[in-house]
């Protein structure tokens, strides 16, 4: 029986940027309230996941050509580059550093290398989610 | 008073709630059951907006916007399960 998703599909198409867009939100908004990597990439992974409700995994993985364990090895490498980092200044491992810049639009910000770490979370979290449910979803 | 209509509201929202409860316990068939958490979802968000005002915080108002995500993918997944069998599909062109 072939059923008819055209209402969850084009809802999920106007959905996913909303969902993305609040995960990017959530990411940088963590270092002044509430928020973060964790959390960030969970959304970020949940937004995939209501792709891949919708359509399926052949779609989606043509859609998104991602390999889900390389995304948790990219964001290791980050985390461990990140605390590495510091080694170079001579200052001890996972030593942080920020500076006040003014950008073009955004006006003074503070640039932070907390993010670099926050960003090997978020990957972490996006990849050790999508690895779990893309090979239940596989298994006949 | 304006503290004392924000816990009538609150106690109003819970009967709700209890009310939601009864429904997925009781409910004979498992549509009533899903349709029932996705509305304690709805009202879980009512909950967390007025204890946001309150505790006089915004803190809190991520977590509304979060629980209406999830309880729509969850929504969406138990359907999906209920129509077809199984949640994520390997190829629907079949």
């Amino acid at each position: 029986m072939k059923t008819n998703n055209l209402i969850l599909q084009t809802a999920t198409k106007i959905l996913l940027f909303v969902i993305v867009l609040f995960s990017i939100y959530m990411f940088f908004a963590g270092h002044y309230e509430p928020g973060g990597g964790f959390i960030g990439g969970l959304m970020t992974s949940g937004a995939i996941v209501l792709l891949l409700i919708a359509y399926d995994i052949k779609t989606v993985s043509k859609a998104l050509p991602f390999d889900y364990k390389k995304v948790v090895g990219v964001g290791l490498l980050f985390a461990t580059g990140t605390a590495a980092g510091g080694l170079l200044f001579g200052k001890p491992l996972l030593t942080h550093w920020f500076t006040y810049v003014d950008l073009p639009l955004l006006g003074k910000t503070s640039l932070h290398t907390a993010v670099l770490f926050d960003i090997g979370v978020y990957l972490v979290v996006i990849g050790t989610t999508m690895t779990i449910i893309q090979t239940i979803g596989e298994s006949e | 008073m304006f503290e004392i209509l924000l816990y009538i509201a609150l106690f109003l929202i819970t009967v709700a709630m209890f009310g939601l409860i009864y429904r997925v316990i009781k409910g004979p068939t498992t549509p009533d059951r899903v349709v029932a958490l996705d509305a304690l979802g709805i009202t879980l968000v009512a909950v967390i907006a007025i204890l946001s005002i309150i505790l006089r915080t915004n803190a809190f108002l991520d977590i509304i916007l979060l629980i209406g995500i999830l309880a729509f993918i969850g929504t969406v997944a138990f359907s999906k399960y209920l129509e077809k069998g199984e949640v994520i599909e390997n190829d629907s062109n079949l």
